[in-house]
């Protein structure tokens, strides 16, 4: 927890003080990379193998937010938005600073990293409020960032406000060795299906589903398909005399 | 179909009592045990049955099925003829597409996305593209010319993906007829796919940036020839379906799902239009210029099947309209953006070998232009690179909200593409529509619903 409120990456005293810091140092780390190809099997012969990137998400953002219908000062619907659920989190008896561990605007898009304990109180305002009225939840889409020590897994999910004709954007994280986070069925029941792939594909477990189980995969399968270490398979192919190797056994350029 | 007794292996079933008749005639020989198997008395066999009211009946209806959508599977409990209960298995035909996306470049995606609900290619390539494009920051630079091909072809797959709705839907029904119709408009319209794209399904015609290549010649004209053709075609549904009596008794107050189980199922398109609220992302959140055509939503406050029925032959009508406005803003321009690291050197000709490079450009690459060369290599092997973030991209297709949640680590292949299929949330509402009533009608909702397995499973 102490990691994440630090974003200043790989600090001067840390392990990894031999990279250069690039210098927008805001956002989050969540890769480094070395070479110019993202050549990782045989060598770079490029000349570029010392090159080190770090790879950085966009990091918080500060007041004003914006978003559509922008006035004077740059306030728009996205402050709304922030003031009405902060304002209702304080009524519940919560401090926003702690059930919101950052805001995001990016690419005109609002996103709220949500402590992943907070999850169901902070969806049921954001259903219920009548200035929010985020009535229709349009699943949840895990993402695995294995460089991201300490909230390898997020869960991402996008409402949506048929009465304000707004989207936003909810980010929760969990931990590779403590993959729970609660189940939104509850506030959305259409999240049942969702959260069972996102399960299937992830091992998130969404603590309060009905019946967590896999749902597009067999039920006897092992492992979780779509995490960043799970091979994707595949066969080497023999096309006009040369074997062509599975696709994930192919160079890469990232 | 087939049916299985759910397992109680206490006595008192009639399926038991019916074999005790049986076994007492069972003798030992040396092949074996020979049953003799004889009738039991009918008055045992009704005396039994009304002692076991308890009985619980699952159907496994799918997922190899005609009347399922492809490889649905429906687990129905039922009682006599009333489902009791209703729940889907899916996962049939997920075939890995979101994990494979990861695997190859931004560009070489659109061929896997179009994939996914095969019935919708183009909604699927448009959802992609705009989320990577909203990735990439160039959402403002698409040409006109590309936004308006993607919003016709749109629109022609609006009713190419309806057509089959109510095709499909109708042969359900056991109405032929409609059925033929059906496949027979939207032949005209995969013919134009066909001409446009070279595909009739599975186009990669859409992609980050633009589109593949220009229309072809002649493309303009034979979709006016449709639209004048499909106009004439379109009342023929009416004729044949909307007034006629065992139609509507099979549709009307059948897969009922009003607002607040809608909203609740996360339902949309077609289901939550009939349930009155006329939620279209065309107009509540356009994209691709959809803000300057006319057109208009049309809705049903039935709840049910039958209005789903109506309000996807008044979309048919609607798209029509959005087609030919199309054809009339088409003006002459480039069909991808301007930034040569992104879009790709399509000077596309017809070889001998079939759709590839111009010789003429092959020759400018290979002879003049070393650098032109390194660049369409480095571009079509390496692919663009997309700076890191997030961006959510969602188009109204015909089935509902299909939104992209795109995830870039600023690499040249995708770090994670999920696809919000609107048949799969749709699905989720088949219990509530059929619980309740009858097996026969358990058909008729899910055809309501639309859903494609491609879409679905993924």
């Amino acid at each position: 927890m102490t990691e994440r409120k630090n974003p200043e990456g790989p600090g001067p005293n840390g392990t990894e003080d031999a990279f250069p810091a690039q210098r927008d140092d805001t956002g989050e780390v969540i890769a480094t990379r070395r070479g110019m190809f993202g050549a990782n099997n045989g060598g770079d012969t490029t000349g570029y193998g010392g090159l080190v990137r770090t790879v950085r998400l966009p990091g918080a953002s500060q007041r004003p937010y914006g978003g559509p219908g922008g006035g004077e000062e740059g306030f728009g619907a996205f402050d709304e938005i922030a003031d009405e659920l902060e304002g209702a989190l304080d009524e519940q008896g919560l401090i926003p600073e702690n059930v919101i561990d950052k805001t995001v605007v990016d690419r005109g898009e609002l996103t709220f990293h949500i402590e992943r304990e907070h999850l169901p109180v902070v969806a049921r305002i954001l259903r219920d409020d009548p200035a929010l009225r985020f009535e229709l939840c349009t699943g949840v889409s895990g993402v695995h960032f294995p460089g991201d020590k300490g909230r390898e897994l997020h869960a991402v999910y996008h409402l949506r406000s048929i009465t304000h004709n707004r989207l936003i954007r909810l980010e929760v994280s969990a931990p590779d060795a403590d993959p729970h986070i609660p189940s939104l069925v509850d506030v959305y029941p259409t999240n049942d299906w969702h959260e069972r792939e996102t399960y299937d594909f992830f091992g998130l477990i969404f603590d309060g589903h009905p019946a967590l189980t896999r749902i597009m995969m067999p039920d006897d399968w092992q492992g979780f398909p779509q995490r960043k270490d799970y091979p994707l398979g595949g066969i080497p192919v023999e096309y006009k005399g040369a074997q062509i190797p599975a696709p994930d056994q192919r160079r890469s350029y990232s | 179909m087939t049916t299985a007794p759910h397992s109680h292996s206490s006595a008192g079933h009639h399926t038991a009592s019916d074999f005790d008749t049986a076994e007492s005639l069972a003798r030992e020989t040396t092949e074996g045990t020979v049953y003799n198997v004889s009738g039991g008395d009918w008055d045992e066999i009704a005396a039994s049955a009304v002692k076991s009211d308890d009985e619980r009946i699952i159907v496994n209806m799918g997922p190899q099925h005609p009347s399922t959508h492809g490889v649905l599977r429906l687990i129905l409990e039922i009682d006599g003829e009333t489902v009791t209960e209703a729940r889907c298995g899916i996962g049939y035909l997920h075939t890995g597409i979101e994990k494979n996306l990861e695997f190859r470049t931004w560009t070489q995606g659109t061929t896997f996305v179009t994939r996914m609900d095969y019935l919708t290619p183009f909604f699927n390539e448009t959802a992609y593209c705009l989320a990577v494009e909203k990735l990439l920051g160039i959402t403002g630079d698409i040409p006109d010319r590309a936004s308006v091909i993607r919003v016709m072809l749109m629109e022609l797959n609006r009713l190419s993906s309806h057509l089959v709705a109510i095709a499909t839907g109708g042969m359900e029904l056991g109405a032929t007829t409609i059925m033929i119709y059906g496949f027979r408009d939207r032949e005209l319209i995969l013919d134009i796919y066909e001409l446009i794209t070279g595909l009739r399904m599975n186009h990669a015609y859409i992609r980050p940036g633009g589109l593949a290549q220009d229309l072809p010649p002649g493309a303009v004209d034979q979709v006016r020839a449709f639209v004048k053709k499909m106009r004439k075609n379109l009342p023929e549904y009416d004729k044949l379906a909307t007034g006629n009596p065992v139609f509507k008794g099979r549709m009307e107050g059948i897969g009922y799902l009003d607002l607040a189980g809608c909203m609740a199922t996360g339902a949309t398109g077609p289901i939550v239009r009939s349930a009155g609220l006329p939620h279209d992302l065309r107009k509540s959140q356009p994209y691709c210029g959809y803000e300057d055509y006319e057109f208009d939503i049309p809705t049903a406050d039935t709840c049910d099947s039958y209005g789903r029925f109506l309000i996807r032959l008044e979309e048919m009508r609607q798209s029509l309209r959005i087609v030919e406005q199309c054809l009339d803003r088409l003006e002459p321009g480039p069909v991808m953006v301007a930034d040569k690291k992104i879009a790709w050197p399509a000077q596309l000709a017809l070889g001998p070998d079939g759709l590839g490079n111009s010789l003429d450009h092959i020759k400018k690459i290979m002879g003049t232009s070393m650098e032109a060369l390194i660049h369409h290599f480095k571009l079509v092997t390496e692919g663009f690179r997309v700076p890191p973030g997030q961006a959510y991209a969602a188009v109204e297709s015909p089935k509902g909200e299909l939104g992209v949640h795109a995830v870039s680590d600023g690499g040249t292949r995708p770090y994670r593409v999920h696809f919000r299929d609107p048949s799969f949330t749709n699905l989720q509402a088949m219990a509530a529509m059929c619980e309740g009533g009858q097996v026969a009608d358990v058909i008729v909702a899910v055809a309501s619903i639309d859903p494609v397995m491609g879409g679905v499973d993924r």
